[in-house]
């Protein structure tokens, strides 16, 4: 018996259920201030998180299922939920509803209440309802029931204690069957169902009338369990008469619908006894009702999206641009610092201009993304981002695409990594992995060095901003044909429905967004930090061995004997040319050099394409150097402006930035793609599908430049 | 009529649910049953996507579902 062990005596298990954005994890965040991320878009917590914390003598253990509005097996949400309350342990379900939308949110609880589990519900978002005139009896709601109510608010704290109280009280209490009454017609089939089990004995977790009710609706979960039973094959035509029976009572072929209705009118009865509401005025507008006339308004709605977009990215690029210098100094500072502690050449050289430098490239960005990701928040929890998604799904839908779809899209001109993490918005699994495929074509911010460059180079200064959106444009637009492409071909099949919940307006709160941009910040800087120091370690380790002899002693002696400084300079460069031609890099450059000989590119454009790999930024650096102009990284560097227009004749410079506009994203970035779609078999996808695009478009591109000039 | 026939501001009882299977249910757990009234709140450009009013919930579904819910003007 659990309560004599000492050792877990004192233990309560909790499951947390409510349908999307009833203040779940606000609940469980201010009972336990743990930080958990509170959205106010439907169903933000995809995986379940566990919440410790202690009161009075118990030990609690919350686990915080992601929403769902029914126990179904649809998307991830309903079925990481309802696999959980069917197959797992737990003490006890506490059922978080929405006090302003009880009818919508009683449905859920009424399926909850034929699980067979103790129970307590929480009537959540008192606060709101009191404004809203709402008034309900929670004592006769819990008789009615027979399942304790508890008001609550996750923002004022009101009713928290009392329903901890409550939980425990349940908990210590014996099992009672909650009072779910339906029409006479199916307790008579139920009650019939149920007392042929009475008869038969069964084995089942659950109590009998529960069962009956269960395989009556046609759960499939209760089904399979039955079916191996022996009484099994006498059960059946009792059932499929009972349910004929209540069809036709509710003139429907469907028996779940039937079952809807029935709880449908359950819930109503219950409501219509509980709940008052005082000076409804049905005709005046709500707060969301004036909003929405703006927002989703069907011609200014969408330029008013644009703007917003526009803003932002004004802001993160503005905004984001102010620190970036400091970064670039602080870690030109470090990399002195620790570079002059380090006596080793080798070593400091590694550590130095691999790891520090690279690491640097990648913090550099984390104030563009502190921007956007507040920008998000913002978007998610005002409940604005279920608008927009309202607003464009009948753009995206042509294009294959889900409304939902846009956030990760427009993400990805950011950076690709935090775009494939909120893809998870999409609930279905195919929606998923066509927009994360496609995430890659919106060109990412650290593809901007290598734009700059390049349109600084060939175009006229007064033309380049224009070349610059014109890049970004046509990567979306190849992003969104990519799109069709791939629903035609690998992603064919039925379209996902479209159907949404449109949640209240509501007023940020400043401490969760704080926790969300600090959480997803970190997760960044985790991600692709570990992984960029590794991976420029790699490239620069590459570029720098094999170590010739012969070259460093050639030159050694060359640039002794040098006249001037400036020829010591010159020979240097030559030094490190030579150098890289031989170095492990130069010489797979070299390996693929026929493979992008139809391209117009030479071996250097070459292996900086294959170094992007491993970071965009990387396409600059490594350029600079082969290209023989020093070390100067900065895309607006002149000479090495000056060396690309010398060396690079137009055509190929066309069909390099099309490759770069889209082939695959950094190699941090596949990673948590790899991740995301859920196997690394998708990366590979992932690599050829982007590498044909490029390499088609590039041949394409090419083709025509060179015959246009 | 189904629901994409309405107008904007229309007062609709939902008469039959002509969704199958999953769609079906997922239209079901959003409140979307026989009998129960609903108001036509918006229209997206081109009518792509409406948006419901049901009980205090509100639903954006795309046309393709809405014609799916078959509708009878309230008396
Ligand atoms: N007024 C009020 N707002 C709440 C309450 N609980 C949560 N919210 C807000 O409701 C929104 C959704 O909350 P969230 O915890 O993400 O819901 P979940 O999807 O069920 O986890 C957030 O914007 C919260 O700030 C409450 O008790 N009162």
């Amino acid at each position: 018996m659990k309560s004599e062990c000492p050792l877990t005596k004192n233990h309560i298990k909790i499951a947390l259920v409510g349908q999307p954005n009833v203040g779940k994890s606000m609940l469980i965040n201010s009972v336990s201030n743990s930080h958990l991320h509170v959205g106010n878009f439907s169903g933000v917590t995809v995986e379940k998180t566990e919440v410790l914390f202690d009161y009075k003598d118990y030990n609690f253990t919350v686990v915080d299922l992601p929403g769902t509005y029914a126990l179904a097996d649809y998307t991830i949400e309903e079925r990481v939920t309802h696999n959980f309350l069917l197959y797992e342990e737990y003490d006890i379900i506490i059922n978080v509803v929405d006090s302003t939308n009880l009818a919508k949110n009683l449905q859920l609880t009424a399926e909850l209440m034929t699980l067979g589990k103790k129970m307590v519900i929480a009537l959540n978002m008192s606060d709101e309802a009191k404004k809203e005139g709402i008034e309900i009896d929670e004592a006769y709601m819990s008789e009615l029931l027979g399942v304790p109510c508890i008001k609550t608010s996750a923002v004022t704290k009101e009713g928290l204690n009392q329903l901890l109280d409550k939980t425990i009280e349940v908990f210590n209490n014996n099992f009672t069957l909650p009072k779910l009454i339906f029409s006479e017609t199916v307790e008579e089939e139920i009650e019939k169902i149920e007392y042929y089990l009475k008869k038969h004995q069964p084995v089942c977790p659950n109590v009998y009338r529960n069962v009956a009710i269960n395989i009556l609706r046609n759960d499939k979960k209760t089904f399979k369990k039955l079916h191996d039973e022996p009484i099994w094959t006498e059960l059946l035509p009792i059932l499929i008469e009972s349910s004929k029976h209540i069809e036709l009572h509710h003139d429907t072929d469907d028996i779940k619908e039937a079952f809807a209705e029935e709880y449908a009118s359950f819930i109503r009865g219950v409501v219509a006894e509980t709940v008052k509401v005082s000076d409804e005025d049905l005709t005046k507008q709500t707060l969301t009702d004036k909003i929405d006339k703006v927002l989703i308004h069907p011609v200014f709605g969408i330029p008013i999206f644009l703007f917003f977009m526009w803003g932002l990215f004004q802001l993160t690029f503005e905004l984001g641009a102010i620190p970036m210098d400091y970064i670039d100094s602080f870690f030109v500072w470090l990399g002195d610092v620790v570079g002059n502690t380090i006596a080793n050449d080798n070593i400091r050289k590694m550590v130095v201009d691999g790891v520090i430098a690279g690491v640097g490239a990648v913090v550099l960005f984390v104030p563009n993304i502190i921007i956007l990701f507040i920008g998000i928040a913002l978007l998610e929890s005002t409940g604005y981002m279920s608008r927009v998604a309202f607003l464009l799904d009948g753009f995206f839908h042509k294009f294959g695409l889900h409304g939902q779809s846009f956030i990760p899209l427009v993400t990805g001109f950011g950076c690709s990594i935090p775009a494939y993490m909120s893809a998870r918005i999409l609930k279905n699994d195919r929606d998923r992995l066509l927009t994360l495929f496609i995430i890659g074509f919106m060109s990412c911010g650290a593809r901007l060095p290598v734009y700059v460059l390049f349109a600084g180079a060939f175009f006229d200064e007064s033309m380049a901003g224009n070349v610059l959106f014109a890049i970004y444009v046509s990567g979306a637009v190849i992003g969104l044909i990519a799109a069709k492409i791939l629903k035609l071909t690998a992603f064919k099949g039925v379209d996902e429905p479209f159907v949404m919940e449109m949640p209240k307006y509501r007023l940020p709160s400043l401490k969760l967004i704080w926790h969300t941009v600090v959480t997803k910040t970190l997760m960044y800087l985790k991600k692709a930090g570990t992984f960029i120091a590794a991976a420029s370690m790699l490239v620069w380790f590459l570029s720098e061995y094999p170590k010739n002899q012969d070259i460093e002693n050639k030159y050694a002696t060359l640039i002794e004997n040098a006249k001037t400084k400036d020829e010591a300079t010159r020979l240097e460069i030559q030094q490190k040319k030579e150098e890289l031609s031989n170095s492990y890099i130069g010489q797979i450059g070299q390996v693929i050099e026929p493979l992008f000989t139809p391209l117009g590119f030479d071996w250097k454009m070459d292996v900086a394409l294959v170094s992007g790999l491993a970071a965009k930024e990387v396409v600059v650096s490594t350029l600079g150097v082969l290209y023989s102009t020093g070390d100067t990284t900065d895309g607006e560097d002149k000479s090495l402006q000056n060396a690309i227009k010398k060396h690079i004749p137009f055509a190929s410079a066309i069909a390099f930035i099309v490759v770069v506009m889209t082939y695959l994203p950094c190699f941090a970035a596949t990673t948590v793609f790899a991740k995301e779609a859920g196997s690394w078999r998708y990366a590979f996808y992932l690599f050829v599908f982007t590498s044909v695009v490029a390499y088609i478009l590039a041949f394409t591109a090419y083709r025509i430049a060179v015959s246009l000039i | 009529m189904n629901l994409l026939e309405c107008k904007k501001g229309d007062k609709v009882v939902i008469t039959k649910i002509k969704a199958k299977d999953e769609l079906k249910r997922r239209l079901i757990s959003f409140g979307l049953i026989k009998g129960v009234d609903l108001e036509i709140l918006n229209c997206s450009p081109g009518k792509k996507t409406v948006e419901i009013k049901v009980d205090k919930t509100r639903l954006a579904l795309r046309k393709e579902e809405a014609s799916l819910i078959e509708v009878e003007c309230e008396e």
